[in-house]
């Protein structure tokens, strides 16, 4: 049988980097195939040349045994080759329908459409209802419209680019049979992941990518994941340290009974969140995106007012009041999930961006910086928190996303904060940069202060946290203490089962489309 | 009666030029692309019609000349803002200076000599009926074509898949680059079209509305016309009625001028522009209606990627 897909020796390379390296792989018909690596691997460029959205400096691509010579994303859809992104192209102002339809040759038939829609979601599983607007649905919702977009046109092969990042437990295992079922009627999937346990759970074969080159293929279902990941990672994986620790008398960050409107029709409005924080903790807020997770961070950093002072609490002190600014004064330190453009500058120095917030160890005097004090401040923070940097002139944007988190954790930490905010601490960082990153925040937590985490990562979370809420639709659960919970409880409470079923679809209502 | 009537059909007519120029950025908005320069793609409109006129072509050809006009300088506008992808609200704002400065030189001459005006038509059975015949059926051609526009505009926003691609161009053109569609090649046509449309808006005020050539003859139209796509939050409906209350409010103030209301002239003149922009920004509160028709694009040059 002829491979469905066979890359021979693709190579290519960027001013600088080597993203991929004499790569081959093959996959069947009806083969689940995971391309495994950490961020930076190369999976992407592999995945795009594959598509045709950019092309191999070496080597050559064959499609049920023949040589695709010109290639481009119009080949691949001849071939039978689809692709659901990572960030999805979907219009969020018009219904699920019409963004199918944007896709699809020819004339358009919005009912006939639709119809055909709801045949193969159903079909397959994935329950979508083609007239809700996209900007109604969640981001699960979204995949599911992108994987039937996809599906409607009948793919030979299907390439999934971290599909489950953004899914509950409980969705990926939906996902996972969809997958499987597609797999049985014949079409291969190229499934793209840095999840050990998904890929040993889901596919047939594994291609292990590391800086750029096949390190290795193996079945995955009979690898440990130990052996996956030092193929994948070139090491051992860095075991974290956690101690026991005393908790503070009181919390020293509370939130309580905090109500708040969404700013746009896109956003989750809160609904009554109440969470403490105490000192020698780390208090971890799971969920899937856009569940007012960006919200919260708002309202407790500062970023948001919120509409009473006693609905954020900080060692006894209202703050709800203050803006960000205010609050970072009184020792609340807060990391952004966007690294550039909110947790740093791009374009300014590492210097200047230590000074945004820096500026309160006496780097400003009568309104005047004191540019000295800030290179000193900066290169203390690179040295300590090993961010590679050529020093403290280096421009923001010229780090690397993991490099560039561990210096805004570390300027923020050197602040000396009595709590510390983070969103997704280790959102693009790599496997070592990311160990970094956790064991610094046990750290500091042992130390005494207050350390909250939002994470999308459940395992991360599970690694590093005392306690863990879940937020759900704007609404936060009970906390959990990590010893006593598991992965399928939180997933649960993440679905908001039972509680926010009827709550989809409704928010359409009330747009007034009259005059 | 006779009032009402008379009121009644000079708003209809104030209110062409407005809707057919806001028609017209209405679809370059929905495309993404700002273009500031109504005003002067108006007055190119308006002069190139009286120039055509006097070089003695018919009515129909000076038209058509106007328009084309219109679009010829939008393009000027769609080099620059398009290809070159410089600022759009600088390079409509030159655009609309250059207006100003292209259709006084074309002008010269002309200024102040009566036009022909396109007349109103009749129409066979209809325009005889008492009042409403007056009322609906005895306008010059160019109302008529506006209301057309109207329908057609609407049309094809919502039921064509032409018209959802340049919905979708506006909202996020990164994706629809990456569906496949081109981008800057339908932003041109939106742009050109908003041209086009300003133009024959700049021609009914020098060819039908006020018949002859003045310097800044347009007195800015152009202006209300891209505040009326903005209060409209971007919808035609909203657009025609906007124009329709600009224009009962320019006739209500002159018919009080007339009648020597005791109100300095100046604070008349001035109610139209005001009662227009209170009742759209009262009509576009509700911000989560208004967050489904605003092209999320607007006015953000696109650089295709890869």
């Amino acid at each position: 049988m002829a491979p469905r897909l066979e890359l021979r020796g693709i190579s290519k390379s960027y001013p600088g980097v080597i993203a991929n390296d004499n790569i081959s792989l093959s996959v069947l018909p009806g083969e689940i195939h995971a391309v495994l690596g950490e961020n930076g691997a190369g999976k992407s460029t592999l995945m795009k040349i594959i598509y045709g959205a950019t092309h191999a400096d070496e080597g050559e691509i064959r499609c049920d045994g023949k040589l695709v010579p010109e290639h481009g994303p119009a080949v691949s859809r001849e071939l039978g080759i689809e692709m659901v992104y990572q960030h999805f192209a979907l219009f969020e102002s018009i219904s699920v329908v019409e963004n199918i339809a944007l896709s699809m040759p020819g004339k358009m038939d919005l009912d006939g459409l639709a119809l055909r829609v709801r045949e193969v979601s159903e079909r397959y599983g994935l329950p979508i209802d083609p007239d809700r607007l996209v900007l109604t649905l969640s981001v699960g919702e979204r995949q599911r419209v992108e994987i039937v977009r996809c599906l409607l046109r009948e793919p030979k092969l299907l390439i999934l680019d971290e599909p489950t990042s953004v899914l509950t437990p409980q969705a990926v295992q939906k996902l996972f049979e969809t997958l499987r079922q597609l797999s049985d009627e014949g079409c291969s999937i190229l499934y793209i992941s840095h999840k050990l346990d998904e890929v040993r759970d889901l596919c047939q074969t594994a291609t292990v990518l590391r800086n750029g080159q096949v390190t290795g293929e193996t079945d995955p279902r009979k690898a440990t994941s130990a052996e996956l990941a030092r193929m994948m990672v070139g090491s051992d994986l860095p075991e974290m340290m956690v101690e026991s620790s005393e908790l503070s008398n009181a919390p020293i960050l509370s939130v309580s009974n905090l109500t708040l409107e969404a700013e746009s029709v896109t956003g989750t409005s809160l609904k009554s969140i109440s969470l403490e924080a105490y000192g020698g903790e780390i208090v971890g807020i799971a969920g899937v995106s856009g569940n007012g997770q960006g919200e919260l961070a708002a309202a407790i950093s500062g970023e948001r007012i919120t509409n009473a002072a006693e609905d954020v609490v900080l060692e006894g002190r209202p703050i709800g009041h203050l803006d960000a600014g205010k609050r970072r004064d009184l020792g609340l330190g807060f990391v952004p999930e966007e690294r550039l453009g909110r947790g740093a500058v791009p374009p300014y120095e590492l210097s200047e961006n230590a000074l945004l917030t820096a500026h309160r160890k006496g780097m400003v005097k009568h309104g005047m910086a004191n540019r000295k004090k800030a290179r000193e401040f900066a290169s203390h923070v690179i040295d300590k928190y090993k961010v590679k940097a050529n020093g403290p002139e280096a421009k923001a944007h010229g780090l690397s996303g993991g490099n560039l988190q561990k210096f805004i954790v570390g300027r923020e930490i050197e602040l000396d904060p009595r709590a510390l905010l983070i969103s997704q601490p280790t959102w693009g960082v790599d496997v070592g940069a990311a160990a970094h990153v956790r064991q610094t925040l046990i750290d500091i937590s042992r130390s005494g202060q207050a350390v909250i985490v939002i994470s999308e990562e459940l395992e991360e979370l599970f690694e590093i946290c005392d306690r863990i809420y879940v937020i759900c639709h704007g609404k936060l659960s009970q906390s959990l203490n990590r010893a006593e919970t598991n992965v399928e409880e939180v997933g649960l409470l993440m679905t908001g089962i039972g509680s926010q079923t009827n709550d989809s679809g409704s928010t359409t209502e009330g747009f007034d489309y009259a005059v | 009666m006779d009032l009402f009537v008379s009121i009644f059909t000079a708003t209809i007519i104030a209110a062409t030029p407005l809707i057919l120029a806001a028609l017209g950025e209405l679809i370059v908005e929905k495309s993404g692309v700002l273009n500031l320069g109504i005003e002067g793609m108006m007055l190119i409109g308006a002069a190139f019609g009286v120039w055509a006129h006097f070089a003695g072509l018919p009515m129909f050809l000076a038209v058509v000349i106007a328009v084309l006009a219109g679009m010829a300088s939008s393009l000027l506008f769609g080099v620059l803002a398009l290809t070159f992808m410089t600022n759009q609200y600088a390079a409509g704002l030159a655009l609309a200076i250059f207006g100003a400065g292209v259709s006084a030189f074309i002008g010269r001459g002309f200024g102040s000599t009566p036009v022909e005006a396109i007349q109103p038509i009749d129409i066979p059975g209809l325009s005889n009926i008492p009042v409403i015949g007056e009322m609906f059926f005895h306008y010059d051609p160019l109302v008529y074509f506006s209301f057309v526009m109207f329908g057609a505009v609407s049309w094809f926003l919502y039921q064509t898949k032409a018209g959802l691609t340049l919905r979708a161009i506006g909202e996020s053109p990164d994706s629809a680059h990456a569906i496949g569609f081109h981008v800057i090649r339908i932003r041109y046509l939106a742009v050109m079209f908003g041209g086009g449309m300003a133009g024959l808006g700049g021609a009914y005020l020098s060819l039908v509305y006020t018949p002859l050539w003045v310097e800044n003859m347009t007195a800015g139209r152009g202006w209300i016309a891209l505040a009326l796509v903005v209060f409209s939050a971007w919808r035609p409906k909203r657009v025609v009625l906007g124009a329709w209350l600009f224009g009962g409010m320019t006739i209500l103030q002159l018919q009080g001028q007339a009648m020597g209301l005791a109100i300095p002239s100046e604070v008349l003149s001035s109610l139209p522009y005001l009662a227009t922009i209170i009742v759209l920004v009262l009509i576009s509160q509700n911000r989560q209606a208004m967050a489904l028709d605003f092209p999320v694009s607007l006015a953000q040059p696109f650089r295709p990627k890869g």
